[in-house]
């Protein structure tokens, strides 16, 4: 295990961390063009850049610590980043009660039918190597859709509260009342994915897929493979945004079906 | 007149003969009091308008009769039934409100007209529409956007929207506010039709005291969320 952790460092370990440094370089100076244009992202940018190092960093000390280890430790690291993805997406949820236990049954759910189902198929292998990162993809894709379902929710919901409460004046159930702020919510989370899959190998070729490309599988197995990690996350978003919307629809009224919703 | 709400008539529950009855009615929202203590009790087919200054609790007093939102002291009765035994889709059917904007979902007019009766399962045919629609002067509209009315119209919709319920009581917050008067006068016509017509109890929230005087069979003046006064449309506005 040392000898995986210590492997490459005086190697390719010195250029890998220039390249970084350069890359971060390049997002500072967009940061500084940013902020003649008076977008304000200076601060947040430069914690998302140091954040996102050090955490990439720690899970790759992390995953070879782990890579050897039984299935269980591989579902428990899993459900710890769908812990880590609900504290996230609930932040999009506006206060609305409950939105953080709400966003890690979404994202459990969404990941772990998704997960399980390809396993079942055989795309996914118990194996550490690949249930962790098939499954951080997975995971924080899920994450994202569960973000913008509990920001558009809440957003449509908040701004048509007048109309949500014609509807419930009218002797419409809350699920009714809110049914179009439901539709469009997951709808609009999706767009992302069905883009993401429509342009698949047009516009663009996932690292995954550049990943074993580079390590010598055959590109059209590794474009294949590419596909069903892009299907699986298409499902596990579809699966977290209903999840998502349809749970924050019970949190946003009263027991006697009043709009509890804070008005803008 | 003191700070006091004004009590009205007797209050021994179902025998009061009240349709709808306010008892100890009070709202408050973050320690500031919207509606404090209101005691009102609304006879079968009376129409009562409520007036009052901005802030004064009048659309707070319809949102709470119509249990939009929840008293934090007091309930409502209705037919000598606290509003709060009976389910609030059976309640907001029956005790109907009209808002001040008409927020029709979007679609066709029949849509709208037709939404109360869908979410019960019992949907209007055709004819019931068109019927609704003639009652409030818009016969022939039924396949319409909805996004193509004018302001008048839009709220003419929403009062067939409501009456497809077929309520007992209806509420009206301020309906002609943001009308002009051809408009509103026209609006007011269809009010009185309707509650002289269907027999119906009806609150009127409004800031226009004439107007208050047209419709109603008694008007109540609130102020910091209290009755001020209560009577006649002549005892409170005319003061005889």
């Amino acid at each position: 295990m040392g000898n995986e952790l210590t492997g490459g460092i005086g190697e390719g370990m010195t250029a890998v961390l220039l390249q970084a440094g350069g890359a971060a370089l390049l997002c500072l100076a967009v940061m500084g063009i940013c902020r003649k244009a008076a977008v304000r992202v200076g601060r947040e940018t430069a914690v998302s850049l140091l954040r996102g190092f050090l955490q990439i960093a720690l899970v790759g000390v992390l995953l070879v610590l782990v890579l050897h280890r039984g299935f269980a430790v591989g579902v428990l690291l899993l459900l710890a980043m769908a812990a880590a993805a609900a504290v996230t997406a609930s932040r999009r949820a506006g206060g609305i009660p409950g939105a953080m236990r709400i966003c890690f049954v979404a994202v459990a759910a969404g990941s772990g039918i998704t997960i399980t189902a390809m396993a079942f198929l055989g795309a996914v292998t118990a194996e550490l190597a690949t249930l962790v990162p098939v499954g951080s993809m997975v995971i924080a894709s899920a994450m994202n859709s569960a973000s913008q379902a509990a920001e558009r929710f809440r957003a449509e919901v908040a701004a048509q509260a007048g109309l949500v409460e014609a509807a419930l004046a009218l002797g419409a159930s809350p699920a009714a009342a809110v049914s179009a702020q439901t539709r469009n919510a997951v709808y609009a989370s999706l767009i992302p994915r069905l883009d993401s899959l429509k342009s698949l190998g047009i516009v663009w070729i996932p690292g995954m897929m550049a990943g074993m490309i580079v390590s010598g599988a055959n590109p059209v197995f590794a474009g294949i493979y590419q596909f069903i990690v892009m299907a699986m996350i298409y499902a596990a978003s579809g699966i977290t945004a209903l999840f998502t919307a349809v749970l924050l629809r019970t949190r946003v009224f009263t027991p006697a079906e009043q709009l509890a919703l804070r008005r803008p | 007149m003191g700070s006091k709400s004004i009590p009205c008539g007797p209050i021994p529950g179902s025998a009061s003969g009240f349709k709808l009855e306010a008892r100890g009615l009070s709202r408050v929202v973050s320690g500031k009091p919207l509606l404090q203590g209101i005691d009102l009790g609304i006879p079968r087919r009376e129409t009562l308008a409520v007036i009052g200054p901005s802030g004064s609790g009048k659309s707070t007093l319809l949102r709470l009769l119509n249990r939009l939102d929840e008293p934090t002291a007091g309930t409502v009765f209705l037919d000598g039934t606290d509003y709060r035994e009976i389910p609030p889709r059976e309640l907001r059917r029956r005790v109907g409100m009209v808002m001040q904007s008409p927020h029709l979902f979007p679609g066709t007019v029949a849509d709208n007209v037709g939404y109360g009766p869908r979410q019960r399962n019992a949907p209007l045919s055709e004819s019931d529409i068109e019927a609704l629609l003639e009652r409030v002067g818009l016969a022939g509209y039924a396949s319409r956007e909805v996004s193509h009315l004018s302001g008048g119209e839009a709220q003419r919709v929403s009062l067939a929207r409501t009456l497809a319920n077929d309520p007992e009581v209806l509420l009206l917050d301020e309906p002609t506010s943001a009308l002009d008067d051809e408009a509103e006068r026209g609006i007011e016509a269809l009010v009185r039709d309707i509650t002289r017509g269907r027999s119906m109890t009806c609150v009127i929230v409004t800031h226009d005291l004439p107007q208050a005087a047209r419709l109603a069979d008694r008007v109540a003046i609130l102020d910091a969320g209290r009755v001020k006064a209560l009577g006649s449309p002549q005892e409170v506005i005319h003061g005889k």
